[in-house]
C-alpha cells in the first residue's frame, strides 16, 4: 500500500503523483521503474518509470499519461487515497559516467524520466544537450526543471505552438552533423520517437541508449512478456533492461508486441466509459431529482 | 481411463464399506489385496473443461476407508523411504481404514506441513507409491495403495470440520528471521522458525502469497481457498508478512541484516525466468511462456474477464510445446479459457512424458491432442506479426541418452504446419536472477542455481537456501523437503547463538 502524498495535473491527460514508498526512495536509481495495481484482486500491473525521488520525504514521483483503464483509474485518486499495490525499484540504472556531450531526447511524457538521467549525466561531468519534444504546446511538461539542468535545451512541438515546428529528429541530426559529434544519446519517449532517434543517430555512429516500457505482468523476470529482440536475441525488459543499445533494439516486433492486447482492452475500455458514464448520467438524474 | 461417475464410485464403495467396516482389524492381506482400487471421483470431463472448479473432487469417508483398507501394512515399508519428508505412510493409513482421521492427519503433520497441498500435486507415483508392496503384487503402480489420495482426504477432512490446530509457538527468543519467496518452500521454512519462538518474516515480490502454488499450479488442480488457508495458520502464528517486497531491489539481502537486524534469512524464490525455444518467430503476438499465460489467469485472475482487467489471449487454435506438469496445466488452462482445440507438442514419446499419469489422463479426457514425437521448427506470423501456424518437425527415438531416455532424432524434410494461432512455451524455468545478481556473496552453478551445503547453507554468512532456487525445477514436495532441512539448519544456529548469549 503506498498513499498519494500529492498529485497535480500537467495537462489535460498527464498527471503527476508523489506516493509515499520510503524503501524505494532510498533505493532507486535514475532509470528504474516500478509496478503498480490500482486494485488487489482483479487490477492489472503495470509498469511506469520513476521520475524522481525525495527521501527526506520518503517520496517517489511517478508521471503518467490516461492511456487505458489503469491510468484513467488512478487519475481519479486524489491526495490520501491508498495504492493498493506498488513495487520496486525494478530494472537495473542507467549507467552514468562521464562521456563528455551527452544528448538527452525526451518526447511526450519520456521527458519526466529522463529528468534525473539528464541531472545524473550533468552531476558526473558531462556536458547536457537536452530536445525535449511534444505534439502541441499543451503538453510539454517539465520544461523548468529541464532548463535548470541543460548546458543547451532544444524544444520543439509538431504543430509549432510552442518553440520550433518539427520533431526531435531534426535538432538531434543538425547537433550529430557537429564537429566534434555528440559522445552519446538517451532517447525516451513513445517507440515510434526512439526508433527514429537510433536510425538518425546510427550513420553518425553515436552509441544511443533507449529506454523501453513494455507489456509486463510480474516484472521480476519470471513471465518474458516484456521480450524484445536486441542484436538478434531475446533480452528481457525487466531483468535485462529496461535501457538497450538503440541500434540493436527490432523497434517493429517491439511495437507490434505492444499491441498484444489491443483490440481485448479497446472492447475493455469501451465497456467501462460506457459504465462510467452511464454512472454520471445517473448521478446527474438523480441530482436534478433532489433539486 | 474412462469417467466414471462419482455417484457410481461412491455407491460402489458403499457397499464394500457394509461388507468390512466391522472386521477391519481382522483383514488378512489376501482380503485386502482383492479390495479393488478407489478411484478418484472427478467432475465430468465434458463439463470441467469449461470451469476452474477442482477437477478431482476428493473421495467419501467411505472410499477413503474402503481404499486404507488396501494397505497390508507391510514390514518394508518403502513408502516411508520413498517420501521426501519420511511421513509415516502405514500409521497415517492405518488410521484412516479405522475412520480416526484426526489422529491420522496428526501423523501426517508430524513431518508434513502442507498435507493438503501435497495431496493434491505430489507425484506418488514416482515416490511414496512407487515401490508399494500391493502395488508390486500386482506389477503395476497404478494398483498401488493411493496414498495420495488418502493424505488429501484427511487433510481436507481436518480443514472442512474447522479443526485445523494451530501449532505451538514457543517462548519469544528475540531472534528475527527473514523469509524471502513464499513458495512452499518458504511457507514451511516460516512455520518450522516460527514454532521455535523466532519471530519470522516472509519477503514476497507478489501481492499475494503462495509462490508457483498461487501463480502457477491452476485453480481446477489446487484451489486457492487451499493456499489461503495455509497462510491463515502461518500469521495466526504471528508470522509477519510483507507482499510486493523484491528483496534485492526493495531492499538488498546485506541490508535485511545490516540495516532490518535479521539474524538469518532463508531464500526460496524459485525458477523463475522461462526458457524459449530460440526459434525463428518466438517473439510474434501469440506466443508465451507458460508462466506469463498461467499467471495471467491464475494470479491476475484473467479467468474472470469480467471483472479482471488483465487480458488474456483469445485463442481458437493453441499449441502447447513441453511434456512436464506446467504444459499439462497450459493446455488445460488453454481449453478453459475458450480455446477451441489445444494440442500438446512433445518431442520423445508418452513414455518419456515428465507430467504426472493423472495430469495426461485428465488432459486427454478434457480432449488435449496430444502430438508425440514432434517438435516446432519455427511459428509462423502474418503481416500483422500475428501467429498464424506452427512449423513443426517429426522426430523417431535413437540411441539413449545420458538420462537413459532414448534421444529423439529429427526427421530430414519431414517438416509440416499445424493451424494455430497461439503457442504455449512449457519447456522449463532457469533460476530467478535477482536475488544473485544483487548479492554478490551467494555463489551460483552455471545455471543460476544457488550452491548450498548439506545443511541448505549458501556461501553467504547465515543465508540458507532451498527448493527450485537450488534444485532447478523440480516440486512442491522436494521444495518442502529442503525448507524443513533449512529450518533445522537456522533453528540449529540461532540456538547456538543465543546459547553462547549472542
Amino acid at each position: 500500500m503506498s498513499k498519494i502524498l500529492y498529485k497535480e495535473q500537467l495537462s489535460n491527460a498527464v498527471f503527476l503523483m508523489r506516493l509515499d514508498a520510503p524503501l524505494i526512495a532510498e533505493e532507486r536509481k535514475a532509470g528504474q521503474f516500478i509496478i503498480l495495481q490500482v486494485d488487489e484482486d482483479y487490477g492489472e500491473r503495470i509498469p511506469l518509470t520513476i521520475a524522481d525521488a525525495d527521501t527526506e520525504e520518503g517520496s517517489i514521483t511517478i508521471i503518467f499519461q490516461v492511456v487505458g483503464k489503469t491510468t484513467d483509474e488512478l487519475s481519479r485518486m486524489n491526495v490520501g487515497d491508498e495504492i493498493p499495490v506498488l513495487v520496486g525499484p525494478l530494472g537495473n540504472a542507467t549507467h552514468i559516467e562521464k562521456y563528455g556531450t551527452v544528448v538527452c531526447v525526451g518526447g511526450g511524457i519520456g521527458v519526466a524520466p529522463m529528468h534525473p538521467i539528464a541531472q545524473a549525466m550533468k552531476a558526473a561531468g558531462n556536458k547536457v544537450i537536452i530536445i525535449m519534444g511534444a505534439r502541441t504546446k499543451e503538453l510539454i511538461i517539465m520544461e523548468e526543471e529541464m532548463k535548470k539542468v541543460a548546458d543547451e535545451l532544444i524544444v520543439v512541438t509538431d504543430d509549432g505552438s510552442y518553440g520550433r515546428k518539427g520533431l526531435v529528429t531534426e535538432p538531434l541530426k543538425e547537433i550529430c552533423e557537429r564537429v566534434p559529434k555528440p559522445d552519446m544519446a538517451i532517447a525516451i519517449g513513445p517507440p515510434i520517437m526512439m526508433k527514429f532517434c537510433a536510425l538518425t543517430t546510427k550513420p553518425y555512429k553515436v552509441y544511443t541508449e533507449v529506454s523501453l516500457n513494455t507489456i509486463m505482468v510480474d516484472g521480476t523476470g519470471m513471465c518474458g512478456g516484456c521480450r524484445v529482440n536486441v542484436g538478434g536475441e531475446a533480452k528481457f525488459v525487466c531483468v535485462d533492461g529496461p535501457e538497450f543499445d538503440g541500434h540493436l533494439v527490432d523497434f517493429d516486433n517491439m511495437m507490434a508486441r505492444l499491441g498484444e492486447f489491443k483490440d481485448i482492452e479497446h472492447e475493455k475500455h469501451e465497456c467501462y466509459v460506457e459504465a462510467l458514464t452511464e454512472a454520471k448520467i445517473l448521478e446527474d438524474e438523480s441530482k436534478e431529482k433532489k433539486q | 481411463m474412462t469417467f466414471i461417475p462419482p455417484e457410481i464410485l461412491s455407491e460402489k464403495a458403499h457397499s464394500l464399506f457394509e461388507q468390512y467396516a466391522e472386521k477391519v482389524s481382522e483383514l488378512k492381506v489376501k482380503d485386502r489385496i482383492k479390495i479393488p482400487v478407489q478411484e478418484m471421483p472427478s467432475q465430468d470431463p465434458k463439463v470441467r473443461a469449461h470451469n476452474l472448479e477442482e477437477v478431482a473432487i476428493g473421495y467419501t469417508a467411505e472410499e477413503a476407508q474402503i481404499e486404507a483398507m488396501r494397505c497390508i501394512q507391510c514390514p518394508t515399508q518403502n513408502c516411508v523411504g520413498d517420501c521426501p519428508v519420511n511421513i509415516n505412510v502405514p500409521l497415517f493409513i492405518k488410521f484412516t481404514a479405522e475412520g480416526e482421521f484426526q489422529q491420522a492427519v496428526n501423523v501426517i503433520k508430524e513431518t508434513s506441513l502442507l498435507p493438503s497441498i501435497c495431496g493434491r500435486v505430489c507425484p506418488q507415483e514416482t515416490q511414496c507409491q512407487l515401490h508399494c508392496s500391493v502395488g508390486k503384487v500386482f506389477k503395476t503402480v497404478d494398483k498401488s495403495v493411493s496414498i495420495g489420495r488418502l493424505e488429501r482426504f484427511v487433510a481436507d477432512w481436518e480443514r472442512e470440520q474447522g479443526k485445523i490446530e494451530i501449532p505451538k509457538v514457543k517462548p519469544e527468543t528475540g531472534k528475527k528471521v527473514a523469509v524471502v519467496g513464499s513458495g512452499p518452500a518458504g511457507l514451511v521454512v516460516a512455520a518450522d522458525v516460527r514454532r521455535e519462538g523466532h519471530s519470522v518474516t516472509i519477503f514476497e515480490a507478489f501481492h499475494k502469497l503462495g509462490g508457483v502454488m498461487r501463480y502457477g499450479i491452476p485453480e481446477f488442480r489446487l484451489p486457492n481457498e487451499i493456499v489461503d488457508k495455509e497462510i491463515e495458520t502461518l500469521e495466526k502464528m504471528g508470522v509477519e508478512i510483507k507482499t510486493n517486497f523484491v528483496v534485492g531491489k526493495t531492499r538488498k539481502l546485506a541490508d535485511l541484516f545490516a540495516k532490518d537486524g535479521y539474524d538469518a534469512a532463508f531464500v526460496g524464490t524459485g525458477a523463475g525466468l522461462p526458457i524459449f525455444m530460440g526459434i525463428d518467430g518466438e517473439n510474434l503476438i501469440g506466443v508465451f511462456s507458460a508462466n506469463e499465460y498461467l499467471t495471467r489467469a491464475n494470479l491476475m485472475r484473467a479467468f474472470d474477464r469480467e471483472h479482471a482487467d488483465t487480458p488474456t489471449y483469445k485463442s481458437k487454435v493453441v499449441a502447447v510445446l513441453g511434456g512436464g506438469n506446467v504444459a499439462m496445466d497450459s493446455a488445460r488452462m488453454a481449453l478453459r479459457l475458450g480455446a477451441e482445440k489445444v494440442y500438446v507438442v512433445y518431442r520423445r514419446t508418452e513414455k518419456e512424458m515428465p507430467a504426472r499419469n493423472e495430469e495426461i489422463a485428465h488432459a486427454k479426457e478434457e480432449g488435449v491432442e496430444f502430438l508425440f514425437l514432434q517438435n516446432a521448427k519455427r511459428v509462423l506470423g502474418d503481416d500483422k506479426s500475428r501467429v498464424i501456424g506452427l512449423e513443426c518437425l517429426r522426430y523417431e527415438l535413437g540411441e539413449p541418452d545420458k538420462s537413459g531416455r532414448r534421444r529423439p532424432v529429427a526427421i530430414e524434410g519431414s517438416e509440416f504446419v499445424l493451424d494455430v494461432d497461439t503457442v504455449i512455451v512449457a519447456i522449463g524455468n532457469n533460476s530467478n536472477p535477482l536475488i544473485s545478481a544483487t548479492t554478490p556473496e551467494i555463489k551460483t552453478n552455471r545455471w543460476g542455481n544457488i550452491i548450498v551445503n548439506e545443511d541448505q547453507k549458501t556461501s553467504m554468512d547465515k543465508v540458507y537456501a532451498g527448493g527450485d532456487i537450488v534444485l532447478g525445477a523440480a516440486t512442491v514436495i522436494l521444495a518442502m523437503g529442503e525448507g524443513r532441512k533449512a529450518a533445522a539448519s537456522i533453528n540449529e544456529l540461532l540456538a547456538k547463538e543465543i546459547a553462547e548469549g549472542k
